[in-house]
């Protein structure tokens, strides 16, 4: 199993969250949106500059900018798990 | 402005329809007998479930500069008062936009005597987020489980009362902009103001002995300095958690205003920015 932070991830692959290393108001504004250890999350839409991106988490879509995109480590979900 | 209305969506189980006792009385809120609070994450509908209760026009609808203070209207139901406060919408109490603030404040400390917490049946998970912390600190609120047409469409169906019954709370099915279960929605609101239903609020309790401790220590003391505060144990809480917020209130004094029932924190600050 492969670890990398969530800005790494591309159109349409799902990840699993691992660890949050923000803190203060962000880290407790990742947890408001559902952002925690176990959350599956996927990239849902690209900005046309890269930044920032949309992610579907929970059923919900937010956009989050690269630099913390970047405190978000994740886990690649195998293949055979990725939803649609 | 007395809009008396008549059964325009009546109630599948009653065919006169409850909706017939509702009273709206626009900006009225004269000799209130219950406050009532509207929570939610943003675009829920809680401004579409203002306006049907009111009789008033907020402004709904996705676009910047709606909902950022509160709003308040009045109705008329089973001969009570109730003065109903539309709020911005939060995802959360312990975060701290401006608007976020205000409602914040409002669930916190504004003591209203039912909270309708409005959530979108097709993000009900996020949702519940919020729902979970309203639950901890009050017992009166009632679900509006509303967008349930939009679930529909999504081919999702939300087992509401096995939400009820886990939440220990009513949860009431709404499709607000069409009016469908305000009637239903009504009849729970009277219930929780009149004390007739009796809650059991979910609660989380995983708090170890040290933390109640410190909790307790932290809340009296508190207690001790804004007498009349509601709510001590939570600003405790987020003390401990390092709340940088709160704990200016705090050293300000700032937090007493919010005793003394004037405009909360929030929304002296958004005047302030507006
Ligand atoms: N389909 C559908 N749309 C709704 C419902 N309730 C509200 N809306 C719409 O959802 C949008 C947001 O509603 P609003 O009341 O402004 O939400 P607020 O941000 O929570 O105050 C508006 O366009 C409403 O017309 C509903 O039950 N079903
Ligand atoms: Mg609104």
């Amino acid at each position: 199993m492969e670890t990398r932070t969530l800005d790494t991830l591309s159109r349409h692959q799902t990840a699993v969250v691992t660890a949050l290393h923000s803190d203060g108001a962000e880290r407790r504004r990742m947890m408001d949106l559902g952002i925690v250890p176990g959350t599956a999350i996927r990239v849902e839409m690209v900005s046309p500059l890269g930044d920032p991106v949309a992610y579907l988490v929970r059923g919900s879509v937010v956009a989050l900018r690269r630099e913390q995109a970047a405190k978000i480590e994740i886990t690649l979900q195998p293949a055979e798990e990725t939803q649609p | 402005m007395t809009v008396h209305t008549t059964t325009s969506h009546a109630c599948e189980t009653c065919p006169l329809g409850t909706n017939a006792q509702l009273i709206r009385l626009g900006i009225n809120v004269e000799g209130w007998n219950y406050v009532v609070a509207l929570a939610g994450n943003p675009n829920t509908g809680k401004s579409t479930v203002f306006n049907a209760l009111t009789g008033l026009r907020q402004h709904t609808g996705n676009w910047p500069g709606k909902t950022v203070t509160r709003a308040e209207g009045g109705f008329l139901y089973q001969d009570e008062r109730f003065k109903l406060v539309d709020l911005p919408g939060t995802y959360s109490l312990l975060s701290s936009s401006l608007d976020e603030e205000v409602a914040r404040d409002f669930i916190l400390f504004g003591q209203p005597d039912v909270t309708v917490i409005v959530v979108d049946a097709t993000r009900l998970e996020r949702n519940l987020n919020l729902v979970l912390q309203i639950l901890e600190i009050t017992d009166r609120v009632v679900v509006c489980l509303n967008l349930v047409d939009e679930a529909e469409r999504h081919g999702m169906t939300v087992d509401d009362r096995a939400l009820a019954r886990d939440l220990g709370v009513p949860v009431i099915p709404t499709v607000a902009r069409r009016g469908e279960g305000i009637p239903e929605l009504l009849a729970a609101i009277h219930e929780v103001a009149s004390g007739a239903y009796k809650a059991r609020p979910h609660r989380i309790n995983n708090h170890n002995p040290a933390l109640a401790q410190a909790i307790d220590t932290l809340a009296a003391q508190i207690e001790a300095r804004f007498e009349g505060l509601p709510n001590a144990r939570w600003v405790a809480m987020r003390l401990l958690d390092g709340d940088e917020r709160i704990l200016e209130a705090v050293r300000s004094g700032e937090l007493g205003i919010l005793a003394r029932g004037a405009q909360p924190v929030g929304s002296a600050l958004q005047q302030e920015a507006a």
